[in-house]
C-alpha cells in the first residue's frame, strides 16, 4: 500500500529536532508545504487524548530513552519477533522498527471507528455471501457484473456454497488513514488473511514492560483479549458435520514464510496446533491431522495460505503446500476454512469503490467510514476530470499492486505525467485515480528527539456468531521524515495503539 | 502432538548428538596422528580409518582427495555440504528448533541460537587462528549447553521423550561407530592387538569420549581391550555405553506408550535390542568379532529408528 | 433413446501407495436432455487397502461431486460406473439444469485455454459477416473442426489450445480447448464438458469417453457443440460434468501419495438399448 499525501510544515518539533533526516522524499511520497493533522498538537495545544503523554515525553532524558529503546529491541529479539527477508544477504531475520511513542485514541473517537469498521466488515461479508449465491447487488445494477464475475479473485469453486453462519471473511483488516479530527478514510480492505496482529499484541506487551507507569496513569483499554476472541470466533463457525467442541488449527505455508512468526505466535496464544499442508490429510468426509497418537480430526482451519495453494486437486496442481481433497470436504460441510476461498473478491481495488454502496444495499445504513474519493477512468466524466488534473492526483491500475503501474502526479515530471496520460487514454478502464491525502502525523522518536511522522491504522475485525473489534490495532509509521510509505519493506515501523477507556 | 513437531524435536536432538560425535572423532584423529606407528613407515595416517568409521570416506575423497588434517577439519567441521559436519549439524538442529519454537523453552532456543551465531563467527574467522582443540571444545560446550537446557527446563511431556529418543538413538549409533574406528585403524595389522600401541589407541578413544577418568574409577589397573569394550558396550554407569543408550530409548518409548495408552512396535523392537545387550558378555562380543558385532548393532539401531519413524513420526500410525 | 453405459477406470501402482484421494464427477447431469434410469459408481481396491467414501455435494455448476479416499497400501484402484440413461435430442440446448455460476466466470482463461494470435484470427475470420451469436458459435465450431484434424496420439493431457492449433491435429480434448479459447476471443463464455458418446454408424471419429464444449449464447443459454464431430450435442450424448478446461471437468481427479508411479487403463462402452 503506498500512501500519498500533500506534505507540510511541521507544527511541532522538539527544540533539538534532528536535522539528520533529509527533506528528500523517499519511496513514492509526495511532500509539498501544506497542513497535516497532528494527532498530538493542535494549534500549539496538546489534544486531550495525548495529555497523559506530555509529561512522560518531557521527562525522558536521551540516555534513558536510548536505554529503553535498546531494551525494547532486546525484548523483540528474545521473543523472536522478526520477519524474514530472503535474498538480500545477511541474516534473513529482521526486526520490525518499533517506535515507543504510542498513538492514542480517545474513547469517543474509537467508538466511531469501531462502529464504522464493524459496519464495513458486515457489508463485505454480506457482499461475499451474495455474489456467491444469487448476486442481488449485481442484478440491482449497483456493481458491474464483469467487475465481480470476471474478477481474478472470484472463485467458481465456492459458488452455491453457504459457509457456516454465512461468513466468508472471518478476520477483516481495514486500513485507515486520518486527515483531521473527525476525518478518517478507508484505504483498502483485507478480507483474506490480514497480517500484523502479532505486532499489535507484542507492541502492547513490550510497552507495558518498558513503561508500566504509563499504564497506571492512563486508563488504556487492553488488547490481549484478541487471541481468545479469535479462538471463540473460529469455534463459532464450526462446520455442519461437527457435533463436538471444534478442533481448530492454523495452516501455515511453513517456517520460510515471512509471517511465520505471527502464525506460531497466534497458535501458541490460542493453544491450537500450527500445521503445514503435509500435516493434514483427507480421509472420508473429514480432514485429519497427523499426530504421534494417530489421526486427529480437524474442524476449523484458519489458513494463512493463498486460495491457489490450499488444494492441489481443486486449484493449482503443482502446490506442495496444500491438502488434496480439502475443497470437497469443505463444500460437503466437513471442515470450515477461514477465510473462505474466494473471499478476496471483496477486497479487490475495483470493488473497493462500491463498499459504501454495499453498506447501503445490505445494511440499509449510511456508511460511517468514507472511502478515499476515487475517480474511475472508465466513466467519461471521471476520465475528463482525471486528465485535467493529472498533476495533482494519484493514478493506479485497477489490478496493479505493490506500487507498480502507478502515477503520483505531484511527484512526477511533466514528461512522466504526459506519458501516463497516453496510457490512460489508450485504456481508461484499467485506471482509477485518487486525490493526494494529507495523512495525519503522530509524535515519533527520531534521531535525537521527537518529531511528527505519518501514520496509518489497521484494526482487526472478527466475524463469527458476532462481529467484534478489540480496542486497538496496528499503527504503522513512516520513520523517514516526509515519507508517507509505512510499509515495513520500505523502512516503516510500528507503534503501540492506545484506546483510552474513559 | 503433531507428528512433524515430534520429528523436528527428534532430529534436533540427533543432529546435536551427531555434531558432538564429529568433534570427538576429530579429537581421536588428531591424537592418533600424534603417535608414530610401528610399521616403520613413519607416521601412519590415522585420518582415513576415521573417515571410514564415520561412513564418509567416499564423500571426502570426492571433494578433497588428500586426507591431511586441514582437509579433514574442513570436511568434518566446516563443510555444510557434508551432512555429518559440525556446521551442517548445528545449522540443521537450529533450523528444526526454529520450526518448533513453541515446543521448546526459551533457554533451549537461546542455546541453539547462540550456538548458531557463534558458528557463523567461527566460519568468518581465519583458519590459522583456529586450532583444532578450539573447534572441538567449542562444539562440546555448545552440545552440553543445549542438552543441559533441555534437561533443566523442558517439560517432561511427550516432546521431552522425542528429544531423548533422538539423543539416545544417535548416541547408540555414534558410540558404536567411534569404537569401530579402532577396527579400521588396526585392520591392516592384526598382530598389533594387545601391543602397547593397541592400548594407547584404546586410551585415546576413552579420552575422546571424555571417559578416561571414569574408566579408571570403574575398572582400575591395566587398560585392556576387554575392559574398555565392556565399559563402552555393557557398563550401565557409562553415559555413552551402548547399553545405557538403548536403555534410555526404552525408557522414553515406555513413557510415550504410557502417556498415549498404546504399546507400539517400536517399543517391542527396543526391548528386544535391550534384552540382547543385557544378556551379552564381553567374551561373546569378542567371539563374534568386535567389528562384526558393532556392524550388526548399528544395523539394529537403524531399524529401531525406522520403527520410531513409522509409529510416531510419519503420522501414518492407526 | 436409452443408453447403457459401462465405464471402468483402473489405476495400478508399481509400488504400494500410502493413500489415494480422488474427486469424482461421475454422475449424469440433471437436465431435460437426459435422466438416469439407474446409475451406480463403485470403487474397489486391492486387498489390504480400504476405500472410504468422502463427502458429496452439488457444485455451483450443477454437477454432483463425490469425494473418495483409499487408505493404503494401495496397488490397484478400480472405479466402475454402470447405468442406464434416457436421452432426448434438445438440439444442444442445456435446459432445466440448475446451476449458479454466472456465465461471465467462464471468460477467465486457464493455462490450457489461453488464446494466442492464431486463435484470435481463427475466431475473427469465422465470425466475419455473421450477426447472431448462435451463428457465431456454429461458425467457430466449424472453424475448429476444419483447423484441427482428428488424430489420436499426437497430443498429450497437457497440450494447450494454442499448441493444438499450431499442430493442426488433436483429439476431442484438444478440439474443445481450442473452441473454448476461440469463443472467449469473441467474448462468449465457453466451457469444457465431459461425458459419453454413443458410437455412431457413419464411422466419424469419436471416443466413447468424450468431451465437448458448451458455449453461452445470449437468449438461448448454454448450447453444446462437438467440434470433433461437427455437430451440436443430441441424444447420443450423456453429460457428466463441466469446467473451464479438461482438468476442471475431469470425471476423476486424483492424487496418490507414495513412491510408486501410476498406470491408467480406461474402458468405456456405450450401447443403445432402444431408440
Amino acid at each position: 500500500m503506498g500512501v500519498v499525501v500533500r506534505g507540510g510544515a511541521w507544527r511541532f518539533a522538539t527544540p533539538r529536532k534532528s536535522v539528520t533526516d533529509s527533506e528528500g522524499s523517499r519511496g513514492d511520497a509526495v511532500v509539498k508545504r501544506a497542513d497535516f493533522f497532528n494527532e498530538m498538537f493542535e494549534q500549539g495545544a496538546v489534544r486531550w487524548p495525548y495529555k497523559g503523554l506530555q509529561g512522560w515525553m518531557g521527562e525522558m532524558p536521551d540516555e534513558f530513552r536510548s536505554l529503553k529503546q535498546a531494551e525494547a529491541e532486546e525484548l523483540f529479539r528474545r521473543i523472536g519477533i522478526t520477519f524474514a527477508v530472503y535474498g538480500e544477504g545477511g541474516d534473513p531475520e529482521r526486526l520490525m522498527p518499533f517506535d515507543m511513542f504510542p498513538r492514542v485514541f480517545a474513547q469517543d473517537e474509537w467508538r466511531r471507528l469501531e462502529r464504522g469498521v464493524i459496519q464495513r466488515a458486515k457489508a463485505l461479508n454480506a457482499f461475499l455471501a451474495d455474489v456467491y449465491a444469487r448476486g442481488e447487488i449485481v442484478r440491482a445494477g449497483l456493481v458491474p457484473r464483469d467487475l465481480v464475475y470476471r474478477n481474478e479473485a472470484y472463485e467458481a469453486a465456492v459458488v452455491g456454497f453457504t459457509p457456516p453462519r454465512g461468513v466468508f471473511s472471518h478476520i477483516v483488516g481495514v486500513d485507515l488513514v486520518r486527515t483531521g479530527p473527525d476525518e478518517f478514510f478507508v484505504l483498502e480492505d483485507n478480507c483474506r488473511t490480514p497480517s500484523g496482529v502479532s505486532y499489535m499484541l507484542e507492541n502492547r506487551e513490550i510497552m507495558m514492560r518498558l513503561f508500566p507507569g504509563l499504564f497506571r496513569e492512563n486508563r488504556i483499554a487492553p488488547v490481549d483479549g484478541y487471541s481468545e476472541e479469535l479462538r471463540r470466533t473460529l469455534a463459532s463457525v464450526a462446520p455442519r458435520k461437527c457435533e463436538r467442541d471444534p478442533k481448530i488449527v492454523i495452516l501455515t505455508p511453513g517456517a520460510y514464510n515471512s509471517a511465520y512468526y505471527e502464525h506460531s505466535f497466534l497458535a501458541n496464544l490460542m493453544g491450537v496446533e500450527l500445521v503445514e499442508g503435509q500435516d493434514l490429510f483427507v480421509e472420508g468426509e473429514f480432514v485429519w491431522m497427523r499426530t504421534t497418537e494417530g489421526p486427529r480430526r480437524v474442524d476449523v482451519i484458519y489458513r494463512r495460505i493463498d486460495d491457489a495453494f490450499i488444494d492441489p486437486l481443486c486449484f493449482r496442481p503443482d502446490s506442495m503446500l496444500g491438502v488434496p481433497g480439502l475443497m470437497d470436504v469443505y463444500r460437503s460441510g466437513g471442515v470450515t476454512l477461514a477465510s473462505a476461498p474466494g473471499a478476496g473478491v471483496a477486497d479487490d481495488k475495483a470493488i473497493y469503490c462500491f463498499v459504501p454502496d454495499m453498506v447501503r444495499f445490505y445494511l440499509g445504513e449510511e456508511p460511517i467510514l468514507q472511502n478515499v474519493p476515487t475517480w474511475q477512468c472508465a466513466r467519461a466524466d471521471d476520465l475528463k476530470y482525471v486528465l485535467e488534473n493529472l498533476g495533482e492526483l494519484v493514478v493506479k491500475e485497477v489490478h496493479g499492486s505493490g506500487g507498480y503501474g502507478m502515477l503520483v502526479g505531484p511527484k512526477s515530471t511533466r514528461e512522466q505525467v504526459e506519458n501516463f496520460r497516453k496510457r490512460i487514454e489508450e485504456n481508461p478502464g484499467n485506471y482509477i485515480a485518487q486525490p493526494t491525502l494529507a495523512l495525519s502525523t503522530c509524535p515519533t522518536f527520531v534521531g535525537e528527539g521527537v518529531a511528527p511522522r505519518h501514520v496509518d491504522l489497521r484494526p482487526y475485525c472478527l466475524v463469527g456468531d458476532r462481529v467484534t473489534l478489540v480496542p486497538g490495532g496496528l499503527t504503522r509509521v513512516a520513520m523517514t521524515e516526509g515519507s508517507l510509505v509505512v510499509n515495513s519493506s520500505q523502512g516503516g515501523g510500528v507503534k503501540d495503539t492506545w484506546v483510552l477507556s474513559e | 502432538m503433531l507428528s512433524r513437531t515430534a520429528a523436528n524435536l527428534y532430529w534436533l536432538a540427533r543432529y546435536m548428538e551427531r555434531a558432538e560425535t564429529a568433534a570427538r572423532l576429530l579429537e581421536v584423529g588428531e591424537r592418533m596422528s600424534l603417535i608414530p606407528s610401528t610399521g616403520g613407515s613413519g607416521y601412519r595416517n590415522e585420518w582415513v580409518p576415521l573417515l571410514q568409521a564415520n561412513g564418509s570416506h567416499e564423500g571426502f575423497l570426492a571433494k578433497y582427495r588428500d586426507p591431511v588434517q586441514r582437509n579433514v577439519e574442513s570436511f568434518m567441521f566446516f563443510d555444510r555440504d557434508n551432512p555429518g559436519s559440525v556446521a551442517a549439524c548445528v545449522a540443521a538442529a537450529r533450523e528444526n528448533a526454529r520450526i518448533v519454537r513453541t515446543a521448546l523453552t526459551s533457554q533451549v532456543s537461546d542455546a541453539l541460537n547462540t550456538a548458531y551465531q557463534e558458528l557463523m563467527t567461527l566460519e568468518r574467522t581465519e583458519r590459522s587462528d583456529l586450532p583444532l582443540t578450539r573447534l572441538t571444545e567449542w562444539t562440546l560446550r555448545c552440545c552440553a549447553l543445549v542438552r543441559g537446557a533441555i534437561d533443566a527446563t523442558q517439560l517432561r511431556n511427550d516432546g521431552y521423550d522425542f528429544l531423548n529418543i533422538g539423543y539416545s538413538i544417535e548416541r547408540a549409533d555414534n558410540s558404536a561407530r567411534l569404537m569401530d574406528v579402532k577396527y579400521f585403524v588396526l585392520l591392516p595389522r592384526v598382530d598389533f592387538v594387545g601391543s602397547g600401541l593397541d592400548n594407547y589407541q584404546w586410551t585415546t578413544l576413552l579420552r575422546a569420549l571424555s571417559a578416561h577418568r571414569a574408566f579408571h574409577w570403574a575398572y582400575g589397573g591395566e587398560v585392556t581391550a576387554a575392559k574398555i569394550a565392556h565399559f563402552l558396550i555393557l557398563n550401565r554407569q557409562s553415559p555413552r555405553s551402548l547399553l545405557t543408550s538403548v536403555q534410555a530409548v526404552n525408557d522414553h518409548l515406555d513413557s510415550l506408550a504410557r502417556a498415549y495408552g498404546t504399546p507400539t512396535r517400536a517399543q517391542t523392537e527396543a526391548r528386544a535390542l535391550l534384552a540382547g545387550l543385557a544378556e551379552l558378555t564381553i567374551d561373546e562380543v569378542f567371539d563374534e568379532g568386535l567389528h562384526e558385532f558393532l556392524t550388526r548393532f548399528i544395523g539394529e539401531v537403524s531399524a529401531l529408528g525406522a520403527a520410531v519413524y513409522d509409529v510416531y513420526l510419519s503420522g501414518d500410525m492407526r | 433413446m436409452i443408453l447403457t453405459i459401462a465405464h471402468e477406470t483402473v489405476y495400478r501402482y508399481d509400488l504400494p501407495m500410502r493413500g489415494v484421494v480422488q474427486t469424482h464427477r461421475l454422475t449424469p447431469a440433471k437436465c431435460e436432455s437426459q435422466s438416469a434410469l439407474s446409475w451406480d459408481v463403485t470403487v474397489t481396491a486391492n486387498e489390504g487397502a480400504r476405500v472410504v467414501p468422502g463427502g458429496g455435494f452439488r457444485d455451483g455448476a450443477g454437477d454432483w461431486v463425490q469425494g473418495c479416499t483409499i487408505i493404503g497400501p494401495a496397488t490397484e484402484v478400480v472405479v466402475s460406473v454402470t447405468g442406464q440413461v434416457e436421452t432426448r435430442d434438445m438440439a444442444g440446448v442445456l435446459r432445466g439444469h440448475r446451476e449458479r455460476i454466472p456465465p461471465e466466470a467462464y471468460l477467465r482463461p486457464t493455462p490450457a485455454t489461453v488464446s494466442d494470435v492464431a486463435i484470435h484470427e481463427l475466431a475473427q475470420t469465422a465470425r466475419a459477416g455473421l450477426d447472431a451469436p448462435l451463428e457465431h458459435a456454429h461458425a467457430l465450431a466449424r472453424a475448429v473442426q476444419a483447423a484441427v484434424v482428428y488424430t489420436a496420439g499426437v497430443t498429450e493431457a497437457h497440450t494447450t489450445a494454442a499448441e493444438t492449433l499450431a499442430l493442426g491435429e488433436g483429439v476431442c480434448q484438444d478440439h474443445a480447448h481450442v473452441l473454448i479459447a476461440a469463443a472467449r476471443c469473441l467474448d462468449m463464455p465457453a466451457r469444457y464438458v465431459s461425458g459419453y458418446l454413443q458410437a455412431s454408424e457413419e464411422g466419424s471419429p469419436h471416443e466413447a469417453s468424450h468431451a465437448w464444449v458448451e458455449i453461452w449464447v445470449q437468449g438461448l443459454g448454454w448450447v453444446g457443440f462437438d467440434a470433433s464431430n461437427g455437430v451440436c450435442t443430441d441424444d447420443r450424448y450423456v453429460r457428466l460434468g463441466s469446467g473451464r478446461d479438461a482438468r476442471e471437468a475431469a470425471p476423476i481427479r486424483g492424487i496418490a501419495r507414495g513412491p510408486g508411479s501410476e498406470h491408467l487403463d480406461v474402458t468405456v462402452a456405450v450401447e443403445l438399448v432402444q431408440q
